[in-house]
């Protein structure tokens, strides 16, 4: 890709838009469309347009994949360990009530919380599946496709 | 806005039929881009705003690139079948004409008075914003009430991701390595 100036100079003005939408997303799910999921994805497609540009090793260099690994656990785990938490807490699982004084506050948290644990699994999958296809394809030449 | 329905219900089918048509599998995985885009479009008109940036952030974003990703380990035409498709047309037809009459009986779209907006959603719209604080009741509903199955939803992709790694041979950074050698 190192020839395609236009494409390198526009993903370069579009990744930081890309990645603080994502976390606009993330966060801002509560009030306006959106929420974990759809954030994760829009995450993940900013690591995938920075290794469709710079290259896969460019983004192994910047984010080992044995850390996407570890998060798309961490994740799951940050969701899990929540409904467990709540437990331990007096509540039923997955009841946020239970996490703060108040009820409303601790479904406040909850939400966010769990959020987040989808967003981080949600963005390790979808970057670890196109890193795994891409790890098994021989660089394709612009005239071939 | 009925306007903008035909317009994209017409996009649709010509995307459908063109993937349909066509042999070449790079211009049908950058279609079939096109048409989850449309889709989420018609999903903004029926006010699922929720739904439609799911749909064009995955079907016509990632997924798109998976398979354009997949293709590169492929051939790029898709190879001419023996058989007439006159017997699965016509399934496709009879199922199709099925699936229409079906919604014949459907309320009409909105209706208040429609069995799914008097099972649990008035309870949720009723209680949302005072339980959770969460202005966005699909939110609330998604992450708090229906909270299993969002914990659930999480799991397969996770078990997904997992799977596909396994299926494909990822081990990190170890692979690279293997082929430089």
């Amino acid at each position: 890709m190192h020839h395609h100036l236009v494409l390198r100079t526009i993903a370069r003005a579009l990744l930081p838009a890309i990645f603080l939408y994502a976390l606009y997303v993330q966060w801002h799910g509560d009030y306006g469309p959106g929420g974990g999921f759809q954030a994760g994805v829009i995450f993940a497609v900013g690591f995938i347009l920075y290794a469709l540009i710079y290259g896969v090793d460019a983004l192994n260099r910047v984010v080992p994949p044995r850390l996407f690994v570890g998060l798309l656990a961490i994740g799951l785990f940050i969701y899990a360990g929540t409904g467990f938490a709540t437990l331990l807490l007096g509540g039923n699982f997955l009841d946020y009530s239970a996490l703060a004084q108040d009820p409303v506050h601790g479904q406040e948290w909850g939400i966010l919380i769990v959020e987040l644990g989808v967003g981080i699994t949600v963005a390790s999958a979808m970057t670890l599946i196109f890193l795994a296809f891409a790890g098994r394809t021989a660089s394709v030449a612009d005239k071939d496709w | 806005m009925i306007l903008v329905d035909l317009a994209l219900f017409a996009f649709l089918i010509v995307t459908a039929v063109a993937i349909a048509r066509l042999r070449n599998l790079f211009a049908v995985a950058m279609l079939a881009g096109l048409f989850s885009l449309l889709s989420a479009g018609l999903f903004v008109t029926l006010d699922a705003v929720d739904v439609a940036f799911t749909e064009a952030a995955v079907g016509g974003g990632v997924s798109t690139i998976f398979m354009l990703g997949a293709l590169a380990l492929m051939p790029r035409e898709e190879k001419p079948t023996a058989h007439s498709a006159i017997l699965p047309l016509l399934l496709c037809l009879v199922t199709g004409a099925a699936l229409v009459y079906g919604t014949f009986g459907m309320p009409a779209f909105g209706s208040p008075d429609a069995p799914i907006h008097k099972h649990v959603a008035p309870d949720y719209i009723a209680r949302a914003q005072d339980e959770t604080g969460v202005p966005n009741i699909v939110t609330a509903v998604l992450a708090s009430y229906r909270g299993y199955d969002t914990l659930g939803e999480t799991t397969v992709i996770f078990v997904a991701a997992i799977s596909v790694l396994m299926l494909l041979g990822f081990s990190g950074a170890a692979d690279k390595k293997k082929e430089d050698e």
